[in-house]
């Protein structure tokens, strides 16, 4: 771990300093991929609960399920559509910013992505059959359009995240004179990170779905719509999410010890190492700066323990690389961790709570704690996901292809990039925003019992002697 | 040479994008110039119901496209999206914005924000084909510098370059209005048919034009592409001329079978055309060639097979998502009504 060649070419690391547009690049991708990744969550895992429902309002001719999976593919509809354009937005971007990525490791990292190109025009398409078919495909047939939706959702975000993946643990191909001389497109895509990260995202996508349409209807509940409705749009993604939980939970514990193994220095900022030693104490909280942890919970042994079941395991520190190898502000890369697995636990407890009742008394739980749980497990499993992507993401640096290439090198040498980070942010924080309320719009003509689209002047003409389904909001 | 392949499979991949993605961009062109929200109702409805279910599908094809240039050809790649950052950038906000604004339209109900969203979709229609024609005419014109450097306004402000950016408009906006007569005919409608006719030749003609004046400003601006194109390239050049006329002339005799596939054709013909003139330089005026362009050979092999892959895998699923849509099956939006699922499904039952 000592050996300096290991730690890539000190003439990388040379060239690592920052240079003007590195910062902004940065930020605006950070930006992007932070907003595309909520859609993208959604894109994955809401066709399954969608199909979930569906399946229970067909097989148990349940009219509320079955409204539930109309109005909720209603919702899908806007959401592809956003996610759609915004995953284009970082296709481009990782030209427009990382030209020097692109130039030497495009032959490499485009492959996962080609793959994924496939399922995304899959996932495209039955959507789009899906969606529009509600009308005139009969029952069942109308469901099975809805199962290539999510397989291909599945299988792209294995062949995307098979790419930050790989940035992490590259490999897979043969440098020969500077130049790539042969790809091997199974080992990109199988790289030694996919192990951990692809079930990692996946289930997070799952968790961030299923608990934040959860979180709407327990909102709903809050505010006294205590109906069927609710309690079964509530039911259908908490469950589905909350299984998943403790996977979750054991899949980011194995992804934590391979990093330690993998990536040892992003490993020592999320657990504050700073040197190299056995008996290393857990951090929670704190914030280190100036040397010192301020702050903070501090647990004997403990991050040994984890690390290697004993507390003599040897914990690698982020002293063993020079500080121009070291990722940057430690204590949001720990402050992020802290915050990722203590949510986690917190929507496991959730879960464990809904359990225990149902276990008893067949019923969900009653108390407003509850569902005041519920109604923020949403966000929470958001921001955890979010505090994931900064750990794994800012925990890389300097390096944008693990030890082989810095953020700096691959950055692009236009001026301006301020200047498309000021329209991303304000263009973002519109879209976002009129995405809400498009979807609150919705809701509202939802429980007013509008059930029919807006006619005029644009929509398709209504077409008549379509029979109303029940409402029960 | 399976480097040719690869470049055959990424203007494979364009062209469709063109034919496919391209007619959705026209539509939004036609919804911009539709009039006011009462007159304008009618063509706005086909356009939307003819646009709905399809355009995500086809925009895919743009990404894939993307995917294939970045993979396949590295050194070109990182140069266009250095020195043509700014149109680049432009494009790809015309493309957040027509998505969003054509997404969002559909639910909302009030009509200035309907006003607002359907502005957005319908001027970024506009935009983007115009940025992306310019990107193009900046790489066929020999702007782009093999070692990229900076971004560069003059790369893609030449008479040809806006002329190709102006000429992708017109050739949205002509694949529209055929799609869209053929759309009107199918249901029946004989004034948005005499409508969309109408502004199919409007566009035709224009798009001819412009082919035209893009021809004379190479002549000036780049003989050697010129040269080609009228040599070598001179098949698919008059390919495209003969399919345009001929499309005027059925348009104009009411014939409603040819000029969905004719128009269609005639656009390939122009890419195909560009893409035998230019080959086998990938940056005109550079050493970047399909066969030297930074990608090993077992990328490019991997490149082939993904692209089997999705001609086997997406080639049918298009053709069960157009059938569907043909038939009408994909009408009337989503969730839109909480009713039952009509039993008999049968093709058009609800008109």
């Amino acid at each position: 771990m000592m050996d300096p060649m290991r730690w890539g070419n000190a003439h990388a690391l040379a060239a690592a300093h920052v240079t003007g547009q590195v910062i902004p690049a940065r930020a605006q991708m950070a930006t992007t991929l932070g907003f595309h990744i909520i859609l993208a969550c959604l894109g994955i895992a809401l066709p399954t609960i969608v199909l979930i429902a569906e399946f229970i309002g067909l097989r148990r001719g349940d009219d509320t399920a079955m409204t539930l999976a109309r109005r909720w593919s209603q919702a899908m509809g806007v959401l592809v559509a956003v996610g759609a354009v915004t995953g284009t937005v970082l296709s481009f971007e990782m030209g427009l910013l990382w030209p020097g990525l692109m130039r030497k490791y495009g032959a490499v990292l485009g492959l996962p992505f080609g793959i994924e190109g496939l399922f995304f025009f899959l996932e495209a398409i039955f959507t789009a059959i899906y969606l529009y078919g509600w009308r005139r495909l009969p029952g069942w047939a109308h469901f099975w359009t809805g199962i290539p939706i999510a397989v291909s959702g599945i299988l792209g975000a294995m062949s995307v995240i098979a790419v930050n993946a790989w940035m992490n643990q590259p490999g897979g191909f043969t440098v020969r004179d500077g130049r790539i001389v042969s790809v091997s497109t199974w080992q990109v895509f199988f790289n030694h990170a996919a192990y951990y990260e692809m079930p990692h995202m996946i289930l997070a996508a799952y968790m961030v779905s299923g608990f934040t349409v959860a979180g709407v209807y327990a909102a709903g509940i809050l505010r006294g719509r205590r109906d069927r409705y609710h309690y079964t749009g509530f039911a259908i993604p908490f469950v589905t999410a909350a299984v998943l939980t403790p996977f979750q939970i054991v899949v980011g514990d194995t992804a934590a010890r391979a990093i330690a193994h993998d990536q040892p220095v992003k490993f020592a900022s999320m657990e504050y190492v700073p040197k190299t030693s056995t008996n290393v104490p857990e951090w929670l909280g704190g914030v280190f700066a100036n040397g010192h942890i301020y702050g903070g919970l501090k647990i004997p042994d403990f991050d040994s323990l984890l690390v290697g079941f004993s507390p003599k395991t040897k914990v690698i520190g982020w002293d063993s690389v020079p500080a121009a190898g070291r990722p940057p502000l430690p204590w949001l890369i720990h402050l992020c961790f802290d915050v990722m697995v203590g949510l986690g636990f917190l929507l496991l407890l959730a879960g464990l709570w809904a359990l225990y009742v149902w276990w008893r008394q067949r019923r969900l739980p009653r108390p407003r704690l509850f569902w005041l749980l519920g109604a923020v497990s949403g966000l929470a499993a958001i921001v955890a996901m979010e505090c994931g992507w900064v750990v794994t993401e800012v925990g890389r640096q300097p390096w944008v292809v693990y030890r082989l290439q810095t953020t700096a090198q691959a950055a692009t040498t236009n001026g301006g990039v301020i200047a498309s980070l000021s329209v991303v942010i304000v263009g973002y924080a519109v879209l976002g925003m009129a995405t809400i309320v498009i979807l609150r719009m919705l809701a509202r003509r939802w429980r007013r019992g509008d059930q029919a689209g807006p006619g005029v002047p644009y929509g398709p003409p209504d077409q008549p002697g379509q029979p109303v389904g029940q409402v029960q909001s | 040479m399976i480097a040719d392949a690869v470049g055959a499979i990424l203007l494979a991949t364009i062209t469709l994008y063109a034919m496919l993605g391209g007619a959705d961009f026209g539509g939004g062109l036609w919804d911009l110039l539709a009039g006011g929200a009462g007159r304008g109702r009618g063509p706005r409805a086909l356009i939307e119901e003819s646009i709905t279910p399809v355009w995500e599908a086809n925009h895919v094809w743009l990404v894939f496209a993307l995917v294939i240039f970045w993979t396949a050809f590295p050194d070109a790649f990182a140069p266009v999206m250095t020195v043509l950052a700014l149109p680049i950038w432009l494009a790809v906000l015309g493309i957040v914005l027509r998505g969003a604004g054509f997404a969002f339209r559909k639910e909302v109900t009030s009509l200035p924000l309907q006003r607002l969203l359907g502005a957005a979709f319908a001027l970024s229609s506009l935009l983007t084909p115009f940025f992306m024609g310019a990107v193009i005419g900046g790489i066929a014109a020999s702007h782009v510098p093999a070692n990229g450097g900076h971004d560069n306004l003059a790369a893609w402000t030449s008479p040809t370059s806006i002329l190709i950016g102006l000429l992708f408009v017109g050739a949205c906006g002509y694949l529209a209005a055929v799609y869209l007569t053929g759309e009107a005919a199918k249901r029946g409608d004989e004034r948005l048919r005499v409508y969309f006719t109408r502004r199919a030749q409007a566009a035709g003609v224009v798009t001819g034009a412009l082919s035209l004046a893009t021809l004379a400003a190479l002549h000036g601006s780049d003989p050697v592409l010129f040269h080609r194109l009228t040599g070598r390239a001179l098949a698919l050049v008059i390919l495209a001329a003969v399919t345009g006329l001929t499309v005027l002339v059925l348009l104009t005799t009411g014939r409603l079978r040819g000029p969905r596939p004719l128009a269609a054709l005639g656009v390939a013909a122009v890419i195909w055309g560009w893409g035998v003139a230019q080959y086998p330089a990938l940056l005109p005026g550079t050493a970047v060639t399909l066969g030297n362009s930074g990608a090993p050979h077992s990328t490019q092999a991997a490149v082939v097979a993904v692209f089997a892959a999705a001609v086997v895998l997406v080639g049918p699923s298009f053709g069960l998502l157009f059938a569907l849509h043909g038939r009408q099956v994909l009408t009337g939006g989503a969730a839109l009504t909480g009713g039952d699922v009509e039993e008999n499904g049968s093709p058009g039952s609800g008109r």
